[in-house]
Parts: C-alpha cells; structure tokens; sequence
C-alpha cells in the first residue's frame, strides 16, 4: 500500500484569503481584543480556508487536469442549498516530516463530508479532495467518511463516495492503514442495508480501490480517472510489462475487460449530473420500499411492436434491449455494465413509477448464452435488488451455458451456481418472461417457476426444452434413421410453450403487445409479497477464485 | 353526383374504421368521406383477388377489395411474413426469399400461388410485375384476370419510341426529336443539330434516369452517346438510344386516365409532380396551380386520345412536360395504378383501384366526363425512410421502434404498409407511407400538411421528414413556382434542414428549458415516500443556460401559480410564457408559447441535459444546464473527436459492389475507392484527402451497415 506510485508529494501551500463562490457563515463584526483574533474571527477564517482546500493553485491545477474541486462535485451532486456539512475544523494529526507545522494543516483535511438531498431525499457523501496532499488518506481523512458512514446507517441513507485520492497519507504510516480497514470494515457492515455508491473521479489506487470495490456500484469518468493495485511504473519493475495507465485501470478497462466498474461517463459534470438519475432509482435503505416516483406512462398500454418482434426462426437475433425498452415506463432504461459481458443485459427501469431490476439474456450477443461473465454480472445485480427490495424481471432467451475448455477451466460451473444462487435465494417479487428459448439449466437458472418465480409468463415463440431439436435428435437417435423426420417430432412437441404451461412451470401464455400491461398488475398484486428464508448466520454463496489468468 | 355525401354503407365501413381492432390492422384510415362511389354489391365482380405485390399498395388494394366484399391473397417474400399486407389479407402464400428477384418477381412462384389459392384476378400495383407483359401474358393464358390494361397497350406504351411514334400519330403534342434508332455518335451529332440544343439522349427501354445524358454541344453529344449506350446496356440489356429536345426548366405534371373494355375514356385531372429528387417524386398535388382549365382540358383530351388509340383498358397516367408558356410535350403513358393515385381519389371522389376492379371484370365506366369533379385541393408527401441531408435523401433502414400516424387530424389518409415494429430493410423500397392531406383550398391543405408532418412520429429509422416540412413551407413553394430543378436551385449547396428564425430560435430554447424544468420538477415526486425533505422548499425559479448551434443563452424560467403548470421563460430581455400538459411520456409535445400552438417531438433527453427537440420537422440538439453546471463546464476537457477525413465509412446499409483501392495505394482527393449499392442505387465513396491507403475493411459482395469501417488512411 505504500507503493502508491500515483501520490505526488504536494508541496503545501498556505492559502491566502481566497475568495470563494460557495456559501460560508455570514461574516461577523470584526472585534479585536488585546491583539488577539477573537473566537469568531478565528471560526470565520478556518471556514474560509476550509472552502478553498489546497488554495487557489491548486484549484486551478485540477480544473486544468479536466476535473473540479471537491466542493464543487458536491454542490452539483446535491439539491441546492441542501449541503449540511460536518467536520470542516478537523486537521491531521501527524506530527513527523514537519507535517506539524501551521502551513501543512488544512481545515477540513483531504476530504468533504456531510449529507444533503438529491432530488428531496437523504444522502450522506462524502468527497475527496486532491488538493489538499493529493486527497491522500490520512487518519483524520478516515475518520471523517467513518463518522458519516455510521450515521448513514443508523437512519438509513445512501452513502455516495467522490473518490479522486493518490492513496495513503505516507508521512502518517499505519494510521492510514488502519484508516483504510475502518472504513473496509464499514463498507462491509453497510452492504445490503444502505446503498452505497462509488464514483471515481481521479486516481484511486492500491488498498484504496478495495472501497470501491466492496460499494454496490463503481462508476467512473472517461480519461481522468484510474483504479489500480499497483501503477504503472511498479507493474514494469515486477512483470517487465509495458502498460500506460489508461490501459491497466482506465474507465475503458474496467467497464469492458475487468468488469471493476459498472459504467463511465464524459466528464464530471456529466457523471454527476447521471448520478442524481441513477440515485432516484435506489431506495433509500433496505427498510425502504423501492421508490414510486410521478409516471405518465400509462401502466396499460399496448406495445404492438412486441408481436412481431421476435423473428420466425430461431437461429436469428434480435435486440432484447428493444424489448426492455418499449416495455418499461417512457423507455428510459439505466443499464449497468454496459459494455461487459454483453450477452446479458442487466439495469434499473420503472414500470408504473416503481423502480425495478431488470434482467434480460441478450440475443444478439454469443446467442445470449450465460458464460462466466455473465452469470457473474447477472448474480450481483440480482443479489442487489433483493437486498434492497427491488422487484426483479426477468426476460429469458437463452440456449444454454456456453461449452468449452476455456469456460470449464474458468469454473463456469461454480460461476453459473453464483446466478443460481442469486435467483434462489431471492425474496423480492420475480416476475419472468420467456421470449423464446430456454434450454437446460439455463432454464432453471433463470428465475424459473422452480426457484419460486412468483409470476412466469411464456410468449407463444417460447420454447422450453433441454436443448435445441437438432442436438436432442442426435442422442435420442443415436445412429438411427429418420433423425429429419425424428427433428420435426421433437420440434413439434417441444419447440412451444405447451409442455412447460400444461405442468404449470409457467403461469400463462400471453400475447407479447400485452406484456406491460401484465407486468403492472403483477407487480400490483405482489407489493405485500412477503417471504423469507431460514434463519443462517449467512449464507455461503459459491464465491470461489476468479477465472484464471491468461485464458481469456 | 354529390360527392362526399357519405352513403350508408361508407357509414358502416367509417364505423368499423373507428373500432379499435380494425384501426390496428388497417394500413388507410379515413377520417372523411374520400370516396364519393356507391360500392354497388349486387354488381357481380371477382370472388377472389390475389395482389402480386407488397407494403402500402397491397394494403391499398386490398381495402377497396375489402369494401367490395371481395376475397384477398397476399404474395410475401419470407422476411416478410409478419408484414402488414400479409395479416391484412384473408390467404398468404410465401413466394420465396428476400431479393426481389427471387420472390416478388417470380413469375412462376406468383403462378402457382395463384392456382394454389383459385384467385380469378391479379392486380399488379406499381413497380415489380405491374407492367411486365410477360406476367400478363401468362395469366390471360391461364384465364385468369389481369386488373390493368391488356399485353398491347402494356407492349405498346413500355417502348419509349414506340409511344412516341403512337403518340405523335394520336396528335399528342410530343418533345421535339428524332423517332428512330440512332445507330451511332455521328448520326447522334447530326440529328442534335438538326433539333437544335440542349438535347436529351436517352435509353429506349430506359426509367429512373437511367442511361440518361443532356448535351449542349457536339463533344458532349458523343461522349452523352456512349455513356448512355453503355449505361443502357448494362441495365436494360438493350442499348437502343434516342434523342430529343430537352426541355429546360420544365414541370412534370401527368393526367390520370381510365379506359373501359368498351371505347370509354376519361380524363380525372392533373396531378403536379415537379418536386423530384434523382428523377423521383418527392411531393405530388393535385390540382396544380399551374394549369387553366383549357390546357387542363387540352392536356386531358391528348390524354384520352392516346389511350383510345392504344385501345387501353384500366387506369393510366399519362405523363407530360409543360414548360414554363404552358407547352407540354408527351413524355410517357404509364399502364398501371401511379403511386400518387390518392391526391387525384380526394379530388375527384372515385376509387381508382375499385374502378380498375370494376373495368377488368368487363364492366363500363360509370361516369361520364361532366361528372368529373375538382372538388378542394389534395398534397401528397412521400415519407421515405432516408437521410435528406445526403443529396436529398440516401436509405436508411431499422427497426420502427415508435410509430404513430397522424390519424388524429381530420382530412388526413396515410397509405402505408408498415406499423410499429416493422423493419426497414435493404430488400424493398424505404418508403414508410404516403401522407395526404386535403383541404378546401391549397392553403387550407399545405397547413394540414404542416400539422401532419409534426404530428408524425418515426423513431427508429432515420427519415425525410425534415426535408418535406421545409419543402411546403418554402415561398417558391407556396407560390406554385416550382419546377423539376426545384430541390437542387431552392438548395443549392444540398438540404441543411431548417433555419432558425430570431423568433423560432426563442421558441425552441424556451421550450427545451421547459421541459428541462418539468422533468426536474417530476423526478421529486415521489409517490406515498414519508422520507422526501418536508423542510426543502419547493423552487419556483431556475437560472438555467441553453446550448444551442453552438450559441449560449441564459434563460430565467418562474413557475406561476401552485397548481398550474405555466412557466415565464426570460431571453435576452424577451418574456415567453410557456405551457403544456408536460407529459413527459409522450413522443409529442404540444406548447403554447405566448399564445401559440406548437407541436415539437422529443427526441431524446438525458441526465447530462442534452436534449433533442424536432422543431418544425428539422431535428435541433440543445443541452440544458444549470447556471452552476455551466459556470464549472468550462474546466470539463474538450474530447477530440475522430478524424473523419482519413477514415471512410458507409454513409448507409447496402452491399459494397466494388472496392477500387488496396492497402498502401496512393489516392488522391475526390478518388474513387469504393462503389456501396443500397436500394438498386450505386453510390461512389471517394477519398476526402490525397493519402496513402492504411487498410482496407470491405470487399466486393459484402453487406455493410451504416458507419461501418470501409477504409482507414494515413
């Protein structure tokens, strides 16, 4: 942790009276006494200097890396005028390499915390701040994001993180560390009770990137921002690799090679302003309903299109995100993880207002088949929702678990038990639509009737069967005849809804123009769903190593 | 006759119209009386008709069968088999795959659908088989019934000399010209100058500009004649070239005809055809403000006259050059059912297909030429799934993923073969439908048109739209000034799409700062939450800055009132007062600003603020941000977007037919270095700056889509 290749020894600077745009207490009647500043004069001046961080050089160093200050992220994050902010007097504490002196302390330390609203509703953030040491982690830094992130939990508040930080406070030592590891801990006894939100607007290296990793959703911006173990410099000194910084932990890397982050945005302000969106989806807690906002799409309209959408032969793709789209409310759809593991399409979306999970087998994508990415991709949204009380719906076209060596090797079968588990275990009302096919275990993975799908409709181009005509054929028949005539046997009497609807694996056959409308009243209906599971200390999802290297 | 008097049977047919069911599955909508005919039952007509074709004239036919009590069957290539005319009909039969060639005009498949179904009767539509005299042959010899002029007249009127030589004998005015075969470059320069220039050369067997030259002089006479003897023989496979007269500056406006089995014909009017693109049809009217009723008449009679002398049978159109002293020349009789044929169905009350129907059972005219009427004034727009700001219009294709008619207004008929979901695809035609209004007067229809054109919505597919809702708004337009050089002389530097006015620029920026507020407002309602902040006060105004063509304007927007819903807009000084229904689901959004009715389309609107307002048909792209959010954009770093000149994509979705470069190639400015094929059109993609040649990413044969990467320069 302390290779942090990416901090850059700050040369600090005593700011002078800068002045600032933001909001501080109003100014008080100057009174001197005896030649000392007064109390108020004091409050005022370390308030003053806790507006301008790092003072104005280094404000203007970051607006010219691309990026705004820390103050300035949250004033766009949050509604006007709603910032509360807590433990602007705060310093470091550090006493060596003359960090003690006056012109090291900056009130406030590297980091903004406090709560305000989005959109009128309660979130904690906190921001760091590259300009005071290079928005380096120090105890009093830790301490900070600590003190929010308990409060956060005790009345039940998102926790939304603006990291731009080199690392650790080196000149602090283990302070930092244990700093760190108070705030792992935090992040982990705040999972699946707040939502927690990570948005890396700079360098985020070395232990620091395990925050992020451990919050429900990593967010990056394109070109200034970089998560990494180790930098560049050390990855050539070990492995002799040559690898800029964009390649080893750009946005572009993590949101389609490694999967660490869950979407990227322009810029800043375009990344902010995603976030206010993206936070209207969230309910506030796991005690909170999913939200109901104002929606002026009707819940009962028809969407024709869906009749024809799917095409007359199975082998050809189409797009599920147009049925994702034309289905939801006003076809505003938020996809996490976009750009990986395509193949399954995973998001939040409303229908009548109410925020929903979606997940969806992409077609057009290697047939939409699940693979090790995907299921992994599909099993953490999943587990997100239920978490959070997020209704799940699941739209199934999948012809099975992709074969092969390389996935075998990769543990696909203790990847795909991850998905599995996920729709299992989930208690939140599931509601699945097969579109067209669902063959295998592919068919039980996704949130079938079997791992209590509380509502399962079939289009009539559905089939669910153990796997294609032609492959069955083969075994069935095995050197026999007549394998033509034994495919259109097999295809009649399975490639279509019946055999799952007569045993009642789905609940009805419903025209596809109708599947809004269904889905509305469903969703209706299971509002007072409750069910849970049996009493676990926790229960042991197949985690299991990562896929291995060099084998893409 | 009292047209437009809705008889009781048009009563039962509007009241089903009004059913929703049948709307859905209806490709043409009327929302008043359009025909004036008696459907009369009792006249024993076909039982069963199957229609050679596909897409809106199908579905065209097959209503007026409908209505005629008659059986449909729908011929349709595989990837059609969802279609709109295939659901329509009361039998389909799959005629083969995709291409053309191998489904809708396969003669033999048609055939034994045809036997398969025991249809009595054919009708062709346009294009495809619907004047082949080879298909009409075939079906007399199999007695059943062609719904179109018989195998002559189709014969007769197909050969560019030929009709001109029975045209000129029936004293039709015809263009200047040399009758005959022209052997060869010389005998070419010495009948041009016997003509005098400009002369036209042309290929005999030729249609849709193809193997088409002007000359104005001797050198361009000979090159004119080999490239259109080439051209015409790669093409038609007959490299027989004429020569006439070119006319300058010229209208193109053709008389609809019809011809009974017994010696009757009519004339039904004009239609005004000038405003074409490549030699296509982009607007029609009918009437055209051109004509007076005597060349009217005198047109209208030539036109008769050369049917009779064809001995014809159906409808027909005769087209016509008119120059600008009103002279008109004969230019061509085309034998089947014109694609524009609704403009002259509001305007005269008859049902055209009804009529060819009626005429190919052997029934006489029912009209006399007194009878025929010019009531109001009808427009046409031809909505293309295409880009217009491509030389007017390059192909597109996709998926209609929201498609709504403007069936809501009164006077408007949309014929179209297409509904939401459809594909565009690269096999057919990128029309999506033909859009008609219809009016007392041509002002009352051209508004009409207007409000249609905002009212349409299309999403999905990139369309013409923009091009058509500036195209009827233009004052040469308006004016009836218009000739068949309207689009190149009126844009002359290609279609920019509209210019925002002082006042029109204020509108849209009013209203994207509008709908910005209203989508803030909306996004803190949230339903039965005890968590929303009871102590944040609810904000009544916003200093917001609209990007706009690169402008920057900063607007004061207040909200009135607690419970309504208007908002004063403040730009550089000017008050808007703004209000709507704010739906924020609805494709269309209707605005009153300070008093007037807009109907703008969202495109699309974003978290980031970027929204895109279709604003008097033109589609304009404005970003909304806050006072603070605009202030800290300045510090957001500016993206480098690609260098597009040294890398070459495919501006459409088509097949690449020829790829004339290979990597490490030299090229230099303006050089060809492919040839992409979309829609039976060959477009050259040249190279945007003297390089050398990196890669190259196609290869004859291949199917490309839209930006795909055809070649990289260095």
């Amino acid at each position: 942790m302390a290779a942090l290749a990416a901090v850059r020894r700050c040369r600090v600077l005593l700011h002078g009276a800068v002045k600032s745009s933001f909001r501080g207490s109003p100014s008080q009647p100057r009174s001197y006494s005896a030649g000392r500043l007064s109390v108020q004069e004091r409050i005022e001046r370390k308030r003053q200097a806790a507006l301008v961080g790092g003072g104005q050089k280094r404000i203007d160093a970051q607006h010219g890396r691309g990026k705004l200050t820390a103050r300035e992220r949250v004033a766009l994050l949050l509604d006007p005028d709603s910032f509360v902010e807590y433990d602007a007097f705060v310093e470091h504490r550090c006493s060596d390499f003359g960090m003690e002196a006056d012109h090291n302390k900056f009130p406030g330390d590297s980091v903004v915390t406090g709560q305000g609203r989005i959109n009128g509703r309660l979130v904690y953030v906190f921001s760091q701040d590259f300009t005071v040491f290079g928005g380096s982690l120090s105890g009093a830094h830790a301490q900070k994001i600590c003190k929010i992130m308990d409060q956060a939990m005790l009345v039940g508040a998102p926790v939304i993180g603006l990291n731009d930080s080199g690392g650790a406070r080196i000149q602090e030592g283990v302070e930092s560390l244990a700093g760190y590891a108070d705030i792992f801990l935090r992040n982990v006894m705040a999972s699946g009770v707040v939502p927690q939100i990570s948005l890396i607007m700079g360098p985020c290296a070395g232990g620091a990137v395990y925050s992020p990793a451990l919050t429900d959703f990593t967010f990056m911006v394109k070109d200034t921002s970089y998560l990494f173990i180790t930098g560049p410099d050390v990855v050539k000194s070990v492995t002799n690799e040559d690898v800029t910084q964009e390649e080893l932990g750009g946005a572009k890397t993590h949101t389609a090679v490694s999967g660490v982050a869950h979407k990227a945005f322009e810029n800043d302000i375009d990344a902010l302003l995603n976030l206010r969106e993206f936070f209207n989806f969230l309910p506030l807690s796991n005690k909170d309903p999913s939200p109901v906002t104002e929606c002026h799409d009707p819940s009962d309209r028809l969407v024709p299109g869906l009749d024809t959408l799917v095409p007359l032969e199975s082998t050809k793709a189409y797009d599920m995100l147009d049925v994702i789209h034309s289905i939801v409310d006003e076809r505003d759809f938020f996809e996490i993880m976009p750009n990986y593991a395509k193949n399954i399409v995973v998001g939040f979306a409303r229908m009548n207002g109410r925020t929903v999970g979606i997940v969806g087998n992409q077609p057009k994508v290697a047939s939409g088949c699940l693979d090790i990415n995907s299921s992994v991709k599909g099993a953490r949204f999943v587990r997100f929702c239920d978490a959070f009380n997020v209704p799940i719906i699941t739209f199934v076209d999948v012809p099975g678990f992709l074969p092969g060596t390389a996935q075998e090797y990769g543990g696909i079968i203790r990847h795909g038990a991850k998905l599995l588990y996920a729709f299992a275990e989930a208690t939140v009302p599931k509601i699945t639509i097969i579109t067209r096919k669902a063959y295998g275990g592919a068919y039980d993975v996704m949130s079938s009737k079997h791992l209590r799908g509380d509502v399962n409709y079939a289009w009539p181009s559905a089939e669910v069967a153990v796997m294609g005509a032609k492959g069955a054929v083969q075994i069935i028949f095995r050197g026999k005849n007549n394998q033509a005539d034994a495919e259109a046997e097999y295809v009649e009497k399975f490639a279509n809804p019946f055999p799952a609807a007569v045993r009642g694996f789905v609940d009805d056959i419903v025209v596809p123009s109708t599947t809004r409308r269904r889905i509305c009243r469903d969703l209706e209906v299971l509002a007072t769903k409750k069910q849970t599971n049996p009493w676990k200390k926790h229960a042991n999802v197949p985690l299991a190593g990562k896929k291995g290297r060099g084998r893409r | 006759m009292a047209a437009y008097r809705i008889s009781p049977a048009l009563q039962r047919v509007l009241h089903a119209v009004k059913h929703a069911a049948f709307r859905s599955r209806c490709c043409i909508i009327v929302s008043r009386a359009q025909y004036s005919t008696v459907y009369d039952h009792n006249e024993k007509t076909f039982d069963k008709i199957l229609i050679a074709n596909r897409g809106e004239i199908a579905c065209r036919v097959m209503k007026t069968c409908k209505k005629m009590g008659i059986k449909t069957v729908a011929v349709h290539s595989d990837v059609d088999a969802n279609a709109v005319h295939v659901k329509m009909a009361d039998e389909a039969v799959c005629v083969g795959p995709a291409p053309t060639s191998k489904s809708y005009l396969n003669m033999d498949a048609i055939m034994n659908a045809i036997r398969q179904t025991g249809a009595q009767a054919v009708h062709p539509g346009y294009g495809f088989l619907s004047e082949n005299k080879e298909f009409a042959k075939r079906l007399a010899a199999e007695g059943v019934s062609f719904i179109g002029p018989d195998t002559h007249a189709i014969q007769a009127m197909g050969d560019k000399i030929e009709s001109k030589l029975i045209a000129k004998a029936a004293k039709v005015n015809t263009i200047p010209g040399f009758d005959g075969v022209v052997k060869d470059a010389d005998e070419a320069v010495r009948i041009a100058n016997e003509i005098g220039y400009p002369v036209m050369i042309k290929a005999s067997a030729g249609g849709g500009g193809k193997g088409m030259r002007i000359a104005w002089n001797d050198e361009e006479t000979r090159e004119g004649f080999r490239f259109s003897s080439q051209e015409a023989a790669s093409s038609f496979g007959d490299d027989r070239l004429l020569i006439e007269k070119f006319i300058d500056n010229p209208r193109h406006i053709e008389i609809q005809v019809l011809a009974d089995k017994h010696g009757n014909a009519l004339w039904l009017n004009e239609r005004e055809c000038s405003i074409q693109r490549r030699n296509q049809k982009v607007v029609e009217e009918a009437p055209s403000t051109f004509l007076d009723p005597e060349t009217r008449r005198a047109m209208g009679e030539q036109a008769v006259s050369l049917a009779k002398a064809v001995n014809y049978s159906s409808a027909g159109t005769v087209e016509f050059l008119v120059d600008s002293r009103k002279n008109f020349y004969f230019l061509e009789m085309n034998t089947r059912l014109q694609v524009e044929h609704p403009i002259t169905e509001c305007i005269t009350g008859l049902d055209l297909v009804q009529q060819m129907i009626r005429i190919a059972k052997g029934f006489p005219l029912q009209h006399t030429q007194a009878e025929i009427p010019i009531n109001g004034w009808a427009i046409e727009s031809r909505v293309y799934a295409e880009d217009p700001y491509k030389s007017f219009g390059l192909p597109s294709i996709g998926r209609l993923s929201q498609y709504q008619e403007p069936l809501n207004l009164h006077n408007v008929r949309v014929d179209s073969g297409i509904e939401e979901g459809s594909d565009i695809s690269i096999y057919y035609d990128p029309m999506i439908s033909k859009l008609v209004t219809y009016g007392a007067t041509r002002a009352e229809a051209l508004k009409k048109m207007e409000d249609a054109l905002d009212n349409y919505v299309i999403r999905g597919v990139t369309h013409n739209i923009p091009l058509l809702r500036e195209i009827i708004v233009h004052p040469r337009f308006i004016s009836g000034d218009i000739s068949t050089k309207f689009l190149p002389e009126v844009y002359p530097e290609g279609f920019k799409g509209h210019q925002l006015t002082a006042t029109g620029r204020k509108e849209l920026l009013a209203t994207a700062a509008s709908l910005f507020v209203a989508a803030q407002l909306r996004a803190q309602k949230f339903l039965g939450d005890l968590r929303v902040s009871n102590t944040q006060q609810e904000r009544r105004s916003w200093e917001l800055c609209v990007e706009l063509e690169k402008g920057v304007h900063m607007l004061g927007v207040s909200r009135s009132g607690f419970m309504t819903f208007i908002l004063k807009v403040e730009i550089d000084g000017d008050k808007l007062e703004v209000s709507s229904d704010w739906n924020l689901a609805s494709p269309l959004l209707t605005v009153t600003l300070n008093g007037i009715h807009r109907t703008l389309q969202c495109l699309s609107r974003n978290a980031a603020g970027e929204i895109s307002l279709q604003y008097l048909g033109t589609t304009f792209k404005l970003r909304v941000l806050s006072k603070l959010a605009a202030a800290l954009s300045v510090h957001m770093p500016e993206k480098v977007p690609e260098d597009t000149s040294s890398i070459l994509r495919s501006p459409m979705p088509g097949t690449v037919v020829a790829v004339s470069v290979k990597a490490g190639d030299t090229v230099a400015e303006g050089q060809e270095i492919c040839v992409i094929e979309a829609m039976k059109m060959q477009n050259s993609m040249t190279a945007a700056k003297t390089a050398k040649v990196r890669s190259v990413h196609c290869k004859p044969g291949e199917t490309v889509g839209e930006g795909d990467l055809l070649v990289e320069l260095e």
